[in-house]
């Protein structure tokens, strides 16, 4: 790393008290790194520049300059500065250094991770899509490759290898992508193979107010031709019905159910990407609130409409895995471009049709087909180049959000955690690893991606233990492979440990997450204690009863888990953060006196009242004029007669 | 009276019972004095036994001669009963309406049940104030226990034994209680062992507008402090609220009366206010609109987690003040039988370990709510389905079973006992076979001689089987003040007792137990290790002779 600049005695102040903590400040090329100086407790946070969405300098106040910088993954960190010039330096370095110009100066390009060629390589081919496919029984007798986007000359924003019904000629795919917004024209992303029923996915079709386009009609003539379970086929248009309706106006539309024969049209009313941003702003504004009461929380969590979203998604998701596995039909989904509520909603059906992407490996595989293959923009979406303001949006936070709610409703059925949905999450912004640079699969390819960056999900699955659920139950998945959630409203809950994760005092001070990981550690450690006492036992001609025979063992290690997930810690080394975990025993997170010089920053903070925000206790009795009635407030005591 | 007088048909046939998340079920009705009775009169069908005492309030309607009886009980369940004969549907409506409207204490179920079950650690003789005041005669001889009140004359919600300081003496003591709220005179309702400060609750002084004094209640709680020290009175009321009662002869106290404590004013709500909270919660949670927007602002115009928020507030500043600040609390409201044991039992929780172990929760109960004198009998008549106009009901306690839930989701490790420990309390102070919650004082238990005709709770749920299934398999006892968060992202919706009836919860307890699985497999493995050393280093030993030559 190559430092660009140090400031010492840098006020990091705390987001919702009035504490604050002491410290030096370092710009390097890469990271804004935050180190406290109690020697001690010495806490660090280091803040890839890719994460900061916006750097704001208030006005100089008497203790010096103060520096707000808001990042992507929630965190919200305001210095305060001594010396104005310096804060001006910072100020405009960051600037600079977090709007890169070309993808050459995405972190990703010079992440290195001290692995060889070979490693990299094998990392970027744990994931196979066309493995994935024959997972699912395609090609078969009713759906086969096609080549003709091999070139990407039919459409530039799919990948190479699509899937179409065999009857389905080369002149129809042309024809029918010529209709279709983008050259997007449909194909097959998920194929329920035990009613042969199929979930195709397209943009809008350039119906205007009545043009109509025989390939087209064909097109879906033939999907539906490929289900021989169905007369007919669900057209789901997911977005509102007002904003199909003017598209109309613009030569686009929607399928017009006279033309097409056997289709059953379907509006779903998920809102546009421009809604769901301006959504998000809101609900981090209510969250982000000081002293926030109940009523400002609840009106301001309605008022965002988040989980009213949220709960569209979930709702069209549990409308297509419905007909797909109850009715048998096979579904085709499309919004205006098809790449962001179409992959919300292909992705999250399939995710309740089939186990296997409810696990670690099978998740990525769901990511890699739905969204990066497909085209979901995450340069544009995510903010990682070139900035346009009006191309932002947290379409992929909330398809993460929707698996967490399906978590909360079915403990056993992942076979992860949210840690992995919040650390995935970190990485679609963090741009250190290559999957999700660029807007497609061609725009990758001419990246070189492959050749110069690294794979996340090499680097997740290395660390798979951390991620793992520990109730989670492969046998509740076989007799119960399709999930059915309710949708009742109140199964929606705000989800605290992704838009507040690095607001430790508010987080439950003792995990039962981690709780149990923590077990599972210990059992195998126990398991091999057991077999080493035998041995020894046996020396000695005593045999020993076999264990308990009716818990299975499960094979699972654990390495200490990353601190960057909730706790909002920087990345140590592993042996820093074997040491740190070493340090921390379960109970102690609520140990209210731990002096500073003990124990890390995470056995003390969020454990001491004043952080909690009952108030602060003023000072001493005595003053002369002392008023009667003392009032507390969150965090600040305000003395009222 | 006869029950018989009120049950005009004790039995209907061809009845079908419908219960959300559960197969619907036909068979034959049976009222009982007691008891609402379906059965199928098959093997293996689960039988409905309802307590009249449990039902709410009941609706009926009818289709053709098909009668329909909606029951809605104070555990927040509602069940429909279709009754076929629009006569019998009239009679075992009307049956179920005088039934479970019985004004009497002693025609409850608990004056006619008989345990099943032997008696063997009796309840009524597990928590007296005797053995607490040993316990604190252990850290301190600053309190005496008084017997001022032995014929419950002095204060009729206290009970008859009462912690007071040493130095204040039986006259002083009346002379406080004629200047405090019915009569409730400031007692000891914590010893903090780590500093030695302490937490007492009373009932507001009788001031007036006119700023009556009383020597001996300011001499009686300056007794509490150590020379030199200061302490804070914890008004649960707004000072507005405050103001207001001095018009009615009540008051706070004024700082010159009392120039060694200072005064903080919380917003805690009054019972009938609460009453009306709950109601819309429930109305909240019943609804099957599936609208978010219409979820989310009908639970905040509940308001029932911003009176969460509140109490737990109200508690964790109680706490501040004794652990951090080193100083001593009083803690009144109006009438000290609500919101001040709200907040001095939540307090204990955050700062006492010994409150978060089962036994330790019952005494807490017992001390800070059934012989503090909270009026359960008033309080719990009815729930969140009453329609008439609402007398003295309060989900007073309920609220304090919900702030101790959150403490609960925030330090899963820290407690003994689980949430169903929680919810079965909350369903036996509403209804129960149990005399425990009876009452609104001691000295009404003592002359109901609940103690000699009754079964206490305690009996029944400290019996082993029964303790089973409300222990935390996660508890490993932690011995420090436990401070919860209580920022609105922290606090949850109980959807335990609120949206129980409400949702299926297989996938939840399945989870559950899994997770008491994996820990109780850990426990095995450790005692096996320990088994297997044990043995090992007596082999070695015996061995050790041998080898040694």
């Amino acid at each position: 790393h190559t430092h660009i600049y140090t400031v010492e005695q840098v006020k990091l102040l705390d987001r919702f008290s009035n504490k604050s903590v002491t410290g030096t400040l370092h710009l390097t090329a890469t990271h804004l790194i935050f180190v406290e100086s109690n020697s001690t407790s010495a806490q660090e946070i280091w803040i890839l520049h890719h994460h900061i969405a916006s750097v704001e300098k208030l006005s100089l106040t008497t203790s010096g300059c103060p520096l707000l910088i808001q990042c992507r993954n929630f965190r919200l960190v305001h210095f305060v500065i001594p010396r104005e010039r310096d804060c001006h330096d910072i100020y405009s370095s960051l600037l600079r250094l977090l709007r890169p110009v070309s993808y050459d100066e995405l972190y990703a390009f010079s992440y290195n991770p001290k692995q060889n060629d070979q490693e990299r390589e094998e990392g970027w081919q744990l994931i196979d899509l066309a493995a994935e496919f024959e997972r699912m029984g395609v090609p078969c007798d009713q759906w086969q490759l096609t080549d003709v986007n091999r070139e990407y000359k039919v459409c530039k924003t799919y990948p190479r290898d699509l899937y179409v019904p065999i009857t389905a000629s080369k002149p129809i795919i042309v024809g029918s992508s010529k209709f279709r917004s983008k050259g997007r024209f449909p194909v097959l992303t998920y194929f329920y193979q035990e009613k042969k029923a199929a979930v195709c996915r397209c943009s809008q079709p350039l119906s205007g107010f009545s043009a109509r386009c025989l390939e087209d009609e064909h097109m879906l003539q033939a999907i539906s031709k490929a289900n021989h379970n169905s007369r007919y086929i669900y057209v789901m248009d997911t977005r509102p019905k007002l904003n199909a309706l003017a598209n109309r106006a613009a030569g686009k539309g929607y399928e017009n159910e006279d033309n097409y024969s056997n289709i059953r049209f379907q509006f779903v009313g998920i809102e546009n990407i421009h809604v769901m941003r301006g959504s998000l702003q809101k609900l981090l504004e209510v969250v982000g609130t000081r002293s926030l009461s109940m009523t400002d929380y609840l009106v301001g969590l309605e008022n965002s409409g988040w989980l009213r979203h949220i709960k569209a998604i979930m709702d069209a998701a549990i409308f297509l895995a419905k007909a797909v596995t109850v009715e048998g039909a096979s579904v085709l989904v499309h919004c205006s471009d098809g790449w962001d509520r179409t992959a919300q909603v292909c992705a999250l059906g399939s995710l309740l049709m089939d186990p296997y992407y409810r696990t670690i490996k099978g998740f990525m595989v769901l990511i890699e087909k739905d969204w990066i293959s497909f085209g979901h923009k995450f340069a544009d979406r995510c903010d990682q180049l070139d900035p346009d303001p009006k191309e932002v949006s947290p379409i992929f936070t909330q398809f993460l959000e929707c698996v967490w709610q399906l978590t909360e409703q079915f403990p056993q059925a992942f076979e992860f955690s949210e840690w992995f949905l919040i650390q995935i999450h970190e990485h679609v912004h963090s741009c250190q690893f290559g999957n999700f640079l660029g807007n497609s699969q061609r725009q990758r390819e001419d990246l070189q991606l492959k050749e110069r960056t690294y794979s996340l999900w090499a680097h997740l699955l290395s660390e798979k233990q951390n991620y793992l659920n520990p109730l989670f139950s492969p046998s509740v998945a076989e007799s119960h492979p399709v999930l059915e959630p309710s949708t009742q409203a109140y199964h929606f809950k705000f989800w605290r440990n992704m838009y507040n994760q690095y607001d430790r005092s508010m987080h439950p001070r003792q995990s039962i997450l981690k709780h149990v990981l923590t077990l599972q550690e210990s059992k195998r450690e126990l398991e091999g204690t057991v077999q080493a006492l035998k041995t020894k036992l046996q020396k000695f001609g005593v045999s020993t009863s076999p264990l308990k025979p009716q818990t299975p063992p499960r094979e699972r290690s654990l390495p200490p888990r990353p601190q960057s997930l909730i706790l909002g810690a920087p990345l140590l080394s592993r042996k820093e953060v074997q040491q740190e975990e070493d340090k921390e025993v379960f109970g102690e997170e609520a140990r209210e006196d731990a002096p500073a010089s003990t124990g890390g920053e995470r056995t003390v903070e969020g454990s001491s009242a004043t952080e909690n925000g009952y108030g602060e206790l003023m000072g001493s009795f005595g003053s002369k004029n002392e008023p009667g009635v003392v009032t507390l407030e969150f965090g600040v005591a305000r003395m009222t007669c | 009276m006869e029950f018989a007088e009120l049950i005009k048909t004790p039995r209907v046939d061809g009845v079908v019972l419908h219960r959300p998340f559960m197969p619907t079920v036909e068979g034959t009705l049976c009222l009982t004095g007691h008891h609402l009775i379906l059965s199928s009169r098959q093997d293996n069908t689960e039988e409905l036994w309802l307590l009249h005492a449990n039902i709410d309030s009941t609706e009926k309607r009818f289709v053709g001669s098909l009668g329909t009886i909606i029951v809605k009980c104070k555990d927040l369940r509602v069940i429909q009963l279709d009754i076929p004969g629009m006569e019998e549907c009239l009679n075992i409506a009307s049956s179920i309406e005088a039934l479970s409207t019985l004004d009497s204490v002693s025609l409850m179920y608990p004056f006619f049940y008989r345990p099943l079950f032997e008696v063997i650690e009796d309840g009524w003789q597990l928590f007296v104030p005797e053995e607490a005041f040993k316990d604190l005669e252990s850290m301190t001889d600053e309190w005496r226990l008084s017997e001022v009140n032995k014929d419950f004359s002095v204060c009729p919600s206290y009970p008859s034994l009462l912690t007071v300081p040493k130095d204040i003496d039986d006259e002083s003591l009346c002379k406080a209680a004629s200047f405090r709220h019915g009569g409730r005179f400031p007692v000891l309702s914590y010893y903090h062992k780590k500093n030695g400060m302490v937490m007492m609750r009373a009932a507001q002084p009788l001031t007036g507008t006119n700023g009556r004094r009383c020597k001996e209640d300011e001499k009686l709680i300056n007794a509490t402090l150590c020379a030199g020290k200061r302490g804070y009175i914890i008004d649960t009321r707004t000072i507005a609220v405050a103001q207001q009662a001095k018009a009615r002869g009540g008051g706070f106290e004024q700082e010159a009366n009392y120039p060694q404590w200072r005064r903080i004013h919380k917003a805690i709500e009054r019972s009938n206010v609460l009453q009306e909270s709950l109601i819309k919660l429930v109305e909240a949670c019943n609804d099957q609109s599936h609208s978010m927007d219409r979820w989310l602002s009908k639970l905040e115009a509940s308001n029932w987690q911003s009176n969460v928020k509140e109490i737990l507030t109200t508690a964790c500043l109680a706490a501040q003040c004794i652990d951090r600040e080193g100083a001593s609390v009083l803690v009144h409201g109006t009438e000290g039988t609500d919101s001040t044991l709200q907040v001095t039992s939540l307090a204990q929780i955050i700062l006492d370990p010994a409150c978060r172990t089962i036994r330790g929760f019952e005494a807490l109960i017992e001390r800070e709510w059934l012989q503090a004198g909270h009026p359960f009998h008033q309080r719990c008549a009815q729930s969140a389905y009453s329609n008439g106009k609402p007398r003295s009901e309060a989900p007073v306690f309920l609220l304090f079973l919900d702030c101790v839930w959150q403490i609960l989701r925030q330090f899963p490790c820290s407690f003994q006992f689980n949430e169903n420990f929680l919810i079965m309390l909350f369903e036996h102070a509403y209804a129960s076979q149990f005399s425990t919650f009876l009452g609104n004082s001691v000295a009404e238990r003592v002359k109901l001689l609940l103690s000699q005709k009754t079964v206490s709770l305690w009996s029944w749920v400290n019996r082993p089987q029964e303790l089973e299934r409300f222990l935390n398999p996660l508890y490993e006892p932690n011995n420090l003040v436990i401070w919860p968060s209580v920022a609105p992202q922290s606090l949850l919706l109980w959807e335990g007792v609120f949206l129980r009836w409400n949702r299926s919860t297989k996938c939840l307890d399945e989870a559950y137990q899994e997770m008491a699985h994996i820990i109780e497999y850990n426990k095995e493995l450790q005692n096996k290790v320990n088994s297997l050393r044990r043995q090992l280093a007596q082999l070695e030993t015996e061995d050790s002779p041998l080898q040694t030559p």
